[in-house]
């Protein structure tokens, strides 16, 4: 990781409230770096074309670069093949295509969905909306109050009606890592497909889905330095065959009469209508800057810097933090006394500190906890201990303001 | 006194304060003392969900003037409820219908009120001059 990354940054370095900026909501969304920006704005200069049905030498040059990045991709999750990976707009447009096409195909009266009690919104309504239309319903992996997986449960919770288990691999309010592999070993001896909601691991860890295993993996460009509106579904080859075709268009099919159509081959079934090709180049961009930083050398900085925010919290006293599993992304939750998680933030935020507050789109989970939310900070690689001390000072001053 | 001149007492005590922690230490004073709303009222029905902070707000009609009793979960939005509660309660409803709130914008605290803060109060304004209005009707 080279010194200076901050300046990468251009957003960084400006002032809020006259204070410097110190961002730590990057589980909500991660700042962008230069290249990223860079590689857009030359998309949209030198080759912006529509792809794949140009002869035209643009259109030719565009194709080429939006299937580069899709074999990046591929390579970045280690996948098998290319074809396995489907551009979306991100993790919750990737899910509702899983949940749409598979709940269509095969889910029928009486079956049954496994989702665990830590999943963002985006990993449940999906689900709910398709096992309504179905009759289908849904079942819960419970969490130990530490914030782990209770996976003791989870034979007992497989039945013969099980068509699908939906789990988050690291979670955006506790920061838990969950263990996919021990998931996808015991569903797979039932038979039962995986979907791995992959938007708060991305960023943090290596992914490779082949070891883990899982049938569908998601998650979203702009988490991980990229831009809004990018991210990707993967599936294995079997399953993107089975399954129906989600949205409708041009690009995904191979012929189309009145009568009936024809749907193209994988990737393209699944990719209706024109892409949104700067996003998947920007979020190739942002996954090399993250390469080219050193992944390894990223993930234990971060790894430090959580365990150093960790320890300066709990030396401060009267603090609460929600998720205590044994392996964490940079995510921590935690309630300052018996304060409003909504007091902290506005005045954390008064003095230049950017956190979120609430149920961060997690209510099933602050429901389990019995809590209206917590203050969630959240780390990337251009945050700095300096910049956690200084929020340390201003959580002390915050604790003042509110006693 | 008139809603007009309670906001224009609002922004002379405000123009007090040198930085944002004086005002917010004063916002924070003020959610403390608020007269909180009868422990009965504080219901579904008067809960007006801001989706982070909850306010409860109740309403009553006496003598011409609508009376609101108002709580929150969240200080800081507990104080500027507080303020809302100061201007609007004990006014008729012609006057709470018609009146705008500049003040907020004058006490530097307008980004309270964007409605994508999550915190009731654009609700709560809302729902004080829907009050206001039903009370009028009903005369
Ligand atoms: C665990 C998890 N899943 C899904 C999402 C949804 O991602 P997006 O809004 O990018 O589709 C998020 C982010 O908000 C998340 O943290």
């Amino acid at each position: 990781m080279k010194q200076n990354v901050r300046t990468d940054f251009p957003i960084l370095a400006q002032q809020v409230y006259g204070k410097p900026l110190i961002y730590f909501d990057n589980a909500a969304t991660t700042q962008k770096p230069n290249q990223v920006l860079e590689e857009v704005s030359r998309y949209y200069r030198e080759d912006n074309s529509n792809i794949h049905r140009g002869v035209h030498y643009l259109s030719q040059k565009a194709t080429v670069e939006f299937e580069e990045a899709r074999k990046f991709l591929r390579d970045f999750i280690h996948a098998e093949k290319e074809h396995e990976i489907i551009f979306t707009r991100g993790t919750t447009e990737s899910i509702n295509l899983v949940a749409s096409s598979f709940g269509e195909k095969f889910l029928q009266p009486g079956d049954e969905i496994l989702l665990t009690a830590m999943e963002h919104h985006s990993n449940i309504v999906p689900w709910q909306l398709v096992c309504e239309k179905r009759g289908a319903s849904i079942k819960i992996i419970p969490v130990t109050p530490e914030g782990e997986l209770d996976l003791n449960q989870l034979p007992g919770l497989i039945s013969e009606r099980t068509r699908l288990i939906a789990v988050t691999h690291a979670s955006n309010v506790l920061g838990t890592v969950n263990p996919i592999k021990t998931i996808t070993t015991l569903a797979h001896q039932h038979d039962i497909p995986v979907l791995v909601d992959g938007a708060q691991a991305v960023p943090h860890l290596t992914v490779d889905v082949q070891d883990l295993d899982c049938d569908f993996y998601c998650f979203s460009g702009h988490k991980v330095y990229g831009p809004m509106g990018s991210g990707i579904l993967y599936g294995k080859e079997q399953w993107l065959d089975a399954l129906p075709p989600y949205h409708g268009g041009g690009e995904m099919i191979k012929e189309v009469r009145f009568s009936g159509s024809t749907y193209n081959e994988l990737p393209f079934k699944f990719e209706a209508g024109t892409p949104d090709v700067p996003a998947a180049l920007g979020m190739k961009a942002g996954l090399k800057y993250l390469l080219d930083q050193g992944f390894e050398e990223v993930i234990r900085y971060e790894e430090a810097l959580l365990q150093y925010a960790t320890r300066a919290l709990l030396n401060m006293g009267d603090i609460r933090i929600i998720g205590t599993a044994r392996e964490k992304v940079g995510v921590i939750s935690f309630l300052v006394g018996n304060s409003h998680p909504y007091d902290v933030g506005t005045l954390l935020d008064k003095m230049g500190i950017a956190v979120r507050t609430g149920h961060h789109c997690a209510m099933p989970l602050m429901e389990w906890y019995s809590i209206p939310g917590t203050v969630r900070a959240s780390f990337a690689l251009y945050n700095t201990r300096e910049e956690v001390d200084a929020f340390i000072a201003a959580l002390q001053k915050v604790k003042q303001m509110l006693a | 006194m008139t809603i007009q001149e309670i906001s224009e007492q609002i922004v002379s005590e405000f123009s007090l304060f040198g930085d944002w922690m004086d005002k917010y230490n004063y916002l924070i004073e003020l959610g403390k003392s608020l007269p909180m709303i009868e422990e009965k009222h504080k219901t579904e029905n008067n809960l007006i969900s801001g989706c982070q902070s909850k306010v409860w707000l109740h309403a009553a009609f006496e003598d011409g003037k609508v009376i609101f009793t108002a709580d929150s979960d969240a200080l800081v939005t507990k104080g500027l409820v507080s303020l809302m509660i100061r201007v609007f309660s004990n006014q008729s409803p012609r006057e709470i219908i018609q009146a705008d709130l500049d003040f907020i914008d004058k006490i530097g605290l307008k980004e309270h009120l964007s409605p994508t803060r999550a915190n009731g109060l654009v609700s709560m304004i809302k729902q004080m001059k829907f009050y206001a209005m039903a009370f009028e009707m009903k005369g």
